[in-house]
């Protein structure tokens, strides 16, 4: 399985950001702040180490932020400390401007996606003592980032809506009230894991080919077409008219297979593979292809 | 300014089923959230939904076990409303495509939890929550009902009449969080507020970071009533690190719980000889910390959960999510291991008063979910039980907000002649004396009512001066600082254990919080995605919240459902058949209570000894 790591493109960060925050007076500062803290200095004996991030910078409002860089922070590690800890505790201790989405702590709001050490990662998933310092946390690369971590997520939210993400049953026949629509437990397995995305964006973020096509559908919205395609309670027609919206010039015959999406998804799901076969049932069906 | 017919706060459970039924019922419907809607809190319940859906099932049965489980403290007209209403609304969520999980025959698959007489707990493995939130989502994007995601509400635009009853709210005031630009959002019919729980008023719990019980403080300085706060439930399995939830799946598909003596404790130690593990959730919790109390925790903090026994296929089918959670939180692989678990804050029983209808004592202000009190939990809140809740009344919030006639609600809100008066308790504090100036109120001054774009205005004005003196300090108090101090004395204090004592030291720490506030100011100067300013705001609903929290826990001075009184071990049904109301009367909270209904449909709930 090969991955390839984009490095980020559509921010504009310096060439060598690391020097750059080295001489921002800003970051030293922080630096310093942290490094002084009484408080963290005295914890940081007790556990005897502190952790160095690396975060990326960047507010098109404040001067001394427009540039982007990178600014330093010396936390106090604990055992189980995750990245987002690690930021939080910099926001909490340091800096209270430092941005980021983060909500669940738990894997399951999908908020708090970041490039981290070079891999798109959830911040609150990934254990600060797997990684190699210092840690570089940065955005997710190929958005656009409105401040700090922050990217906006508007293209990848549209792209999710393009494939017409809700159950359409007009094939079904009625049903009433208190009866269910039937589904074997085979089936459910089959679209289980499908169902489990939580559009944190990583997939999307590490894809080489959504970086170059702006309209390429993407591994989160494919995921999420194949999640009704699969379903059986969604009748033969539905599935057809789904398999047309994947087929398209920017649908899935723009997958080029590299495994990248299948590679960073938090919640380990198939992408590459589901995408794979919805190409074959494409071909099944006799529909056209680019 | 914006207008719709109804906005509704919040994009969890209760928000979008709300907005859908607005929406069917033919209303102009908005969504307005501080987060994106998947990103809200339901996505995390794992447990499931209960509906008496199986033939030898049925809604009297599922009404029984929660009003029992509520140690009689449920309305009885909302707690059969749930019930009667779940199994059509469960239907529902599957032909929307839900991916419930499926028994051998296609159907539904039901599993047995905490409390219920019958296994009537509908799940979609061990994320259930996960796939009820995308499933509604999905359903909001079908329909192209407009979100405002990422748009923090930040007040109400309500009139000053002096009786809260006399209010009117037309609508929010809320921040967009991307640009920093502040907006009137008129409702023409109806505002509903879905914010979800208040548990960041605690230091370890199982909530979200954005669960800041925003929509409490805001209904509650409308002059709405907040009622039953001191029942917070303390979920008997979290991971002891991070407070992650550890479902009741867990001991619903026959996890077991032993001290560090490797006992069975529950059946050993006689905390539940009937039940067990699967006792109710404050049982459950008392008997774990009294474990650890005693002396017989592992580590002195925690006790140990172990499915090991239950299978590899049976647990992957089943609570897959469960063995990720214990691996990536606690470095813990449940299939070889047994889980450390605590309790950890997880729900709260009480919250905005409202009726059957979803409807507050202020015209036009609704209420669902989480942040609403119904109340069908009442003291306590059986696992699966809160799912049902978001659909049964969200969705009736939304209707009536529409304009549907739902009937005359046998619940009654506000002050009227049905309550009791202010309480004798003698409070560590005097509640108020802290001034307020940059805190925002009700619109309208000296009880004029002005028209709803005028009430509105005035609000947005408010809201621009209140975040301007933010910003504008220099110096000051951080909220992060302020927010640190207050979780700890919730934890320290309010806890699953409470005594008088150290709840009036609670009530001392939160009013410093609130002194100290006066002080706070925004260290980040930017417009764009300023967090800082919206965690600052943020910290003065928790305050208000815990303030809340705190003075319930007081009054009670008895011992009932998930409310432990170290004075009073006892549940006192002679005084206390009644439900806590704290309203904010001209900056400074008042007590009163009005009585429990327990006459259902067919019968009168007897209240009886909890015994599991």
């Amino acid at each position: 399985m090969s991955t390839q790591q984009a490095e980020p493109e559509t921010q504009e960060a310096p060439e060598d950001p690391e020097m750059k925050g080295a001489e921002s007076p800003a970051a030293e500062e922080r630096k310093g702040g942290g490094m002084v803290d009484e408080h963290a200095e005295k914890k940081a004996e007790l556990e005897g180490e502190t952790v160095h991030l690396k975060v990326f910078r960047y507010d098109p409002e404040v001067e001394g932020k427009q540039e982007p860089r990178f600014d330093d922070f010396h936390v106090p590690f604990e055992k189980g400390m995750t990245v987002l800890d690690s930021v939080m505790y910099a926001r909490d201790e340091y800096d209270s401007s430092l941005t980021f989405r983060h909500s669940c702590r738990q894997a399951v709001c999908g908020s708090d996606a970041f490039f981290v050490n070079g891999k798109q990662r959830l911040g609150c998933k990934t254990q600060i003592s797997e990684l190699e310092q210092p840690v570089r946390i940065e955005p997710l690369p190929h958005q656009e980032v409105v401040k700090d971590l922050v990217v906006d997520m508007d293209h990848f939210y549209d792209q999710m809506h393009t494939v017409e993400p809700y159950f359409q049953d007009e094939d079904t026949p009625p049903v009433d009230d208190l009866e269910e629509q039937r589904q074997s437990p085979e089936n459910r397995e089959k679209i289980k894991m499908s169902s489990r995305c939580i559009w944190c964006g990583a997939c999307m973020s590490s894809c080489n080919i959504a970086a170059g096509d702006n309209e390429y559908l993407g591994p989160a919205a494919i995921n999420k077409a194949y999640k009704f395609a699969m379903d059986d309670r969604e009748g033969e027609e539905i599935k057809e008219h789904r398999l047309r919206i994947l087929e398209q010039e920017h649908g899935v015959w723009r997958c080029q297979t590299q495994f990248s999406c299948t590679e960073v998804c938090p919640k380990d799901i198939p992408l590459t593979e589901h995408i794979q076969e919805l190409k074959r049932e494409a071909v099944k069906k006799n529909l056209k292809f680019w | 300014m914006y207008e719709h017919d109804v906005i509704v706060v919040g994009a969890g459970g209760a928000g979008l089923r709300a907005a859908i039924a607005a929406h069917e019922a033919g209303a102009d419907v908005a969504m307005v959230s501080k987060l994106h809607p998947v990103r809200s809190h339901t996505g995390a319940a794992e447990g499931g939904i209960n509906a008496a859906l199986q033939e030898g099932d049925d809604w009297e049965l599922h009404a029984y076990d929660t009003m029992k489980g509520s140690d009689y403290l449920g309305d009885a007209p909302a707690v059969e409303t749930l019930a009667q209403d779940a199994p059509e609304e469960t239907i529902n969520l599957e032909h929307w495509g839900m991916p419930f999980s499926r028994e051998e025959d296609g159907r539904v698959s039901q599993r047995p939890f905490g409390g219920l007489s019958y296994p009537r707990t509908t799940y979609a493995g061990a994320e259930t929550g996960h796939h009820l939130l995308h499933t509604m989502y999905e359903q909001v994007v079908k329909r192209g009902i407009q979100v405002y995601d990422e748009w923090y509400v930040m007040d109400l635009a309500t009139t000053d009449e002096s009786d809260p009853n006399d209010r009117e709210c037309h609508g929010v005031v809320a921040y967009d969080v991307q640009s920093g630009n502040i907006e009137g959002f008129k409702a023409n019919q109806g505002v509903v507020l879905a914010t979800g729980g208040p548990g960041q008023a605690f230091d370890h719990t199982t909530n979200a970071v954005s669960c800041t019980g925003d929509g409490h403080a805001m209904a509650y300085r409308a002059g709405a009533p907040i009622e039953d706060m001191e029942f917070i439930q303390f979920h008997p399995t979290s991971l002891p690190s991070t407070g992650v939830l550890i479902s009741e799946g867990v001991r619903g598909e026959g996890g077991i719980l032993y001290n560090n003596e490797g006992e069975r404790f529950m059946f050993e130690h006689g905390y539940a000889n009937n039940s067990g593990e699967l006792a109710s959730r404050d049982v459950v919790a008392r008997a774990e910390l009294t474990e650890v109390n005693e002396g017989r925790g592992v580590e002195d903090e925690y006790v140990h959960l172990d499915m090991r026994h239950l299978g590899e296929e049976r647990i992957m089918d089943r609570l897959e999510n469960i063995l990720h959670l214990a691996e990536d939180f606690e470095g813990v692989d449940g299939l070889v291991e047994p889980m450390p678990v605590k309790p950890g804050q997880h729900y709260a029983m009480g919250g905005i008063e409202v009726d059957e209808n979803g409807q507050t004592c202020v015209n036009g202000l609704y209420a669902a979910g989480e942040c609403a009190c119904v109340s069908v939990h009442g003291g306590n809140r059986l696992g699966g039980n809160a799912l049902p809740e978001l659909i049964v009344f969200g969705k009736r919030a939304g209707r009536h907000a529409a304009g549907d006639d739902l009937g005359e609600p046998e619940i009654r809100t506000g002050y009227g002649d049905d309550v009791e008066d202010e309480t004798e308790t003698e409070l560590p504090v005097q509640p108020g004396e802290a001034g307020l100036d940059t805190t925002g109120g009700v619109a309208a001054d000296g009880g004029v009512t002005a028209d709803a774009e005028g009430i509105l205005e005035r609000t947005v004005e408010t809201a621009r001066d209140r975040v301007d003196t933010l910003m504008d300090k220099e110096d000051g108090v951080q909220h992060a600082e302020i927010r640190a101090k207050l979780q700890k004395a919730m934890t320290d204090y309010v806890n699953v254990f409470r005594t008088e004592e150290g709840v009036k030291k609670a009530l001392e720490i939160i009013r410093e919080c609130r002194q100290e506030y006066q002080d706070v100011y925004v260290d980040d100067p930017s417009k764009t995605f300023n967090t800082d300013l919206q965690q600052t705001i943020e910290t003065r609903n928790l305050i208000d919240v815990a303030e809340t929290i705190a003075l319930g826990a007081l009054v009670r001075n008895e011992f009932r459902g998930a409310h432990w009184r170290q004075e009073n071990q006892i549940r006192d049904d002679e005084n206390w058949l009644k439900h806590t109301l704290i309203s904010w009367d001209d900056g400074e909270p008042s007590i009163f209570y009005r009585p429990v209904i327990l006459e259902g449909q067919n019968k009168t709930y007897e209240p009886k000894e909890r015994s599991y």
